[in-house]
């Protein structure tokens, strides 16, 4: 087979993401010197309700700083160790567990103290996502804390109750903020954030479904660096004018065949999160020509989908293509409890089979080659299932590699097997590694 | 005195399979005690919770990435192995993320003629949960009705209620003579009774509790008459983990987990006439989960309470390997204990626990605790 050999450049707005990247972590710790606020919470976290506090409230969500702090190796050890100290035990999130290293420390990311936030705003899932932040509030001190639960079951079950449970505790979350910061909420900036989630995050999908195309315009250990951007502050318009600019971006890219790797004959997806120490496989894997294009995880943490008209899956509708003005805070509420629920990587949390149906779907229309599922031990809530989502994917005939790994602690990664079974990998789907 | 309850729990699959011979009904599996059992005995359903056989297994490793608690996997590999082939439904009510798996690889691999996921509520403490609850457990009770093609009517409910509350009020009964001196019953004959509880239909288990009410004052005194000892942690239904703390002179006289106290501590109260939200209220209201003890932590506050009343001098904590949801409240429950003044042993368990490495844990455990007394 002849090697293929497209042409690559790097990405024009890359040092622009870095930039947004960089403000975010330096607009939190200095907030107060600006008499702003700080919040810190998940990723996931309805950060457009907080928002109508004011332009000068600014987050900290936990699992981009824990991903932050594992790619440090040396002040993630650190933490850890910390962490540990205290009496948690190492099987924990690794995520979490590098932020509470770095609260237990008091040592930023980006040096200097911890900056404590003024409140903690989270949603939970995942059985350690309220727990991250109650313990996180016990290390501080006590910080005043909410969390509104979202478990209500899979999208396509969705009623009225269970919408309802949902926005009654969004309610209660705006008048406990009201109280807590002593500031009067304003619902249109509630709305003008809910409309920039919306567009935000389903302009990710929309540019993960230019990867469809052959060559792929990116690859995913490019892609990390992009769509975590929608983590930071995915209700934000910095956030939602960055990915329209991406997204013509990387059109240009696919109607001049410019590739994310050159030799781009092999394509995988990967599954759950990396180990952010060691990003340097999918380097590995690039020696063979393959790239993966993506993965449930880099489409469907923050990217919003559904079903488009010819069958294909395709990057959500948003109330404002809808041509839906939302009317008051009620209204704002129910379209980002909805927006939210149908997040592709919430669907797992009830059934592992309705996760297997979207990896199956990528597989294909993203013509793939094979998967490679990392078996994250730092992160139960997206390792959850992942073992049936193998069988499901193997029954599809799909070949599967699995590689046992931790997203944020160093010490439960072994690179070298890793490239031995990336190596065995490849072999079974007939590639070598391209000697130039 | 027990050994009705003793044979129920070593017998539980031979029990429900004549029940189900016996009566004609159906038997639900569970996984996790926030199963609203009201519902299903209104319906005339036996509720089994699913448990585990503490034997090593190797069926599982295909279908739980082994990072998860050895409990689920355990609990799986009953249903993959056929233990549980009498079962007609199987049930859960959302908690941990651990469980759930056993759950939903048993429904895809040993289909089921009903399966239900009841979406119980994280956040017990909001003032919506509630409300949030009793829509689903309405959910719940149609899907009952269409799966049998029965009606529940209201009196089936309070039916239901009636036969769960009393069989809580006995077994909490049966919780007061542990705060005596010397305990009529051992740890060991109180953790059978808890299991038995809910394996078998809950009107025998009344009956035979009755009985060993109206027949325990005839227990000779001084014969628990070890250190006093709390139990707290993961699920945990290890027999001879409890016998062996108890042959080295500790007596377990009360628990915090949910095969014992938190399963059946409170009761439905039928107070606003709306059966259903009753219902809601007293599993909103119960001992909580720790996957459910946020932002506040309740759990502290009654563990301590619970510390106070049955006047332990120790508490074991155990944990199921990776169970994250009792590992996030481990450190700060063993902290309060031990400022309260109660020192604490920590056990790491799996499906199969080292009895003699953990005995030699526990003795210098009850040794330290006895230092107290000698001098």
């Amino acid at each position: 087979m002849k090697i293929p050999n497209y042409k690559t450049a790097p990405l024009k707005c890359w040092n622009k993401a870095k930039e947004i990247r960089d403000d975010f972590y330096k607009n939190y710790a200095v907030a107060h010197e600006k008499g702003g606020l700080r919040w810190s919470g998940g990723a996931w976290s309805f950060g457009a309700i907080p928002a109508g506090l004011g332009d000068d409230v600014f987050p900290l969500t936990g699992e981009p700083y824990g991903a932050s702090i594992a790619f440090n190796k040396q002040f993630s050890i650190r933490c850890m160790e910390a962490t540990e100290k205290k009496g948690f035990a190492r099987d924990l999130c690794s995520y979490m567990r590098n932020y509470w290293g770095s609260v237990i420390l008091d040592e930023y990311i980006d040096g200097g103290k911890f900056p404590k936030p003024d409140f903690m705003w989270q949603d939970h899932i995942c059985c350690s996502h309220a727990k991250w932040y109650q313990v996180a509030s016990d290390l501080e001190g006590g910080i005043p804390t909410c969390c509104i639960d979202v478990a209500v079951g899979p999208y396509t079950e969705v009623n009225e109750n269970r919408l309802n449970y949902i926005t009654g505790q969004m309610h209660d979350g705006i008048e406990w903020l009201e109280k807590i910061t002593g500031r009067k909420y304003n619902d249109d900036k509630l709305i003008e954030a809910v409309y920039n989630e919306c567009r935000a995050t389903s302009l990710w999908a929309e540019i993960c479904t230019l990867n469809k195309a052959i060559p792929a315009p990116l690859d995913e250990k490019s892609m990390y660096s992009l769509y975590v951007l929608g983590t930071l502050e995915k209700h934000s318009k910095k956030v939602a004018d960055f990915y329209e600019e991406l997204l013509d971006e990387v059109k240009y890219r696919v109607e001049n065949q410019i590739a994310a790797i050159k030799n781009e004959r092999c394509r995988v997806m990967s599954d759950t999160q990396p180990p952010w120490g060691f990003l340097k496989v999918f380097r590995y894997l690039e020696t063979f020509g393959a790239v993966s294009i993506g993965s449930l995880y880099t489409f469907g943490l923050i990217g919003m989908w559904e079903d488009k008209e010819d069958g294909s899956w395709g990057p959500r509708t948003t109330p404002q293509q809808k041509g839906i003005k939302i009317k008051d805070r009620d209204h704002a509420l129910k379209v980002l409890a909805d927006w939210n629920l149908s997040k592709p990587e919430w669907q797992h949390f009830y059934s592992p089979h309705l996760k297997s149906e979207m990896m199956l779907r990528i597989a294909k229309e993203w013509k793939l080659n094979g998967i490679m599922l990392h078996y994250n031990r730092g992160c139960e809530g997206l390792s959850l299932g992942i073992a049936e989502n193998r069988l499901a994917l193997i029954d599809a005939g799909f070949p599967v590699m699995t590689f046992e790994g931790n997203m944020g602690d160093e010490r439960e990664f072994d690179e070298a097997k890793t490239s031995s079974r990336m190596d065995s990998f490849m072999e079974t789907l007939g590639f070598s590694v391209i000697n130039e | 005195m027990i050994d009705q309850f003793r044979d129920w729990e070593k017998n539980r699959h031979a029990y429900a399979k004549a029940w189900k011979e016996k009566t004609g009904g159906k038997v639900t599996g569970y996984f996790c005690s926030y199963v609203p059992e009201e519902i299903l005995y209104a319906a005339n359903i036996l509720p089994v919770r699913i448990l585990g056989s503490h034997e090593p297994q190797d069926v599982t490793e295909a279908h739980i990435f082994g990072m998860y608690c050895p409990f689920c996997r355990d609990c799986l590999a009953q249903g993959l192995k056929g233990k549980y082939d009498y079962l007609d439904g199987l049930l859960i009510a959302q908690s941990c993320l651990h469980i759930r798996q056993a759950y939903t690889s048993w429904i895809k691999h040993v289909p089921v003629d009903f399966s239900y996921y009841l979406p119980f509520p994280n956040n017990v403490q909001s003032p919506r949960a509630v409300t949030y609850l009793a829509g689903e457990i309405k959910a719940f009770k149609t899907a009952i009705e269409k799966w049998t093609g029965k009606e529940i009517t209201d009196q089936d409910i309070r039916d239901g209620i009636k036969i769960m509350n009393e069989n809580r009020n006995l077994i909490h009964r049966l919780y007061e003579y542990k705060k005596k001196e010397n305990p009529p019953v051992s740890g060991e004959e109180t953790m059978e009774v808890a299991i038995s509880q809910q394996l078998v239909d809950k009107k025998e288990h009344s009956e035979a509790l009755h009985k060993l009410l109206g027949s325990i004052n005839s227990v000779p005194d001084g014969k628990n008459n070890g250190t006093r000892l709390m139990i707290l942690g993961s699920e945990n239904d290890d027999i001879p983990f409890i016998r062996m703390v108890e042959s080295v002179k500790g007596t377990i006289v009360i628990d915090d987990h949910c095969i014992g106290t938190r399963y059946f501590w409170n009761n439905v109260h039928e107070n606003n006439g709306d059966l259903i939200t009753s219902i809601a209220e007293r599993y909103i209201n119960r001992p909580a989960c720790p996957s459910k003890d946020w932002i506040i932590r309740t759990r502290i506050k009654h563990i301590l309470q619970l510390a106070h009343d049955y006047r332990v001098k120790g508490a074991i904590v155990i944990q199921q390997k990776f169970c994250d949801p009792h590992e996030l409240d481990i450190p700060a429950i063993s902290r309060a204990l031990n400022a309260a003044g109660i020192k604490t042993l920590f056990l790491e368990f799996d499906v199969t626990v080292p009895v003699g490495q953990f005995k030699i844990r526990v003795e210098a455990f009850l040794e330290m605790l006895q230092e107290e007394d000698i001098f």
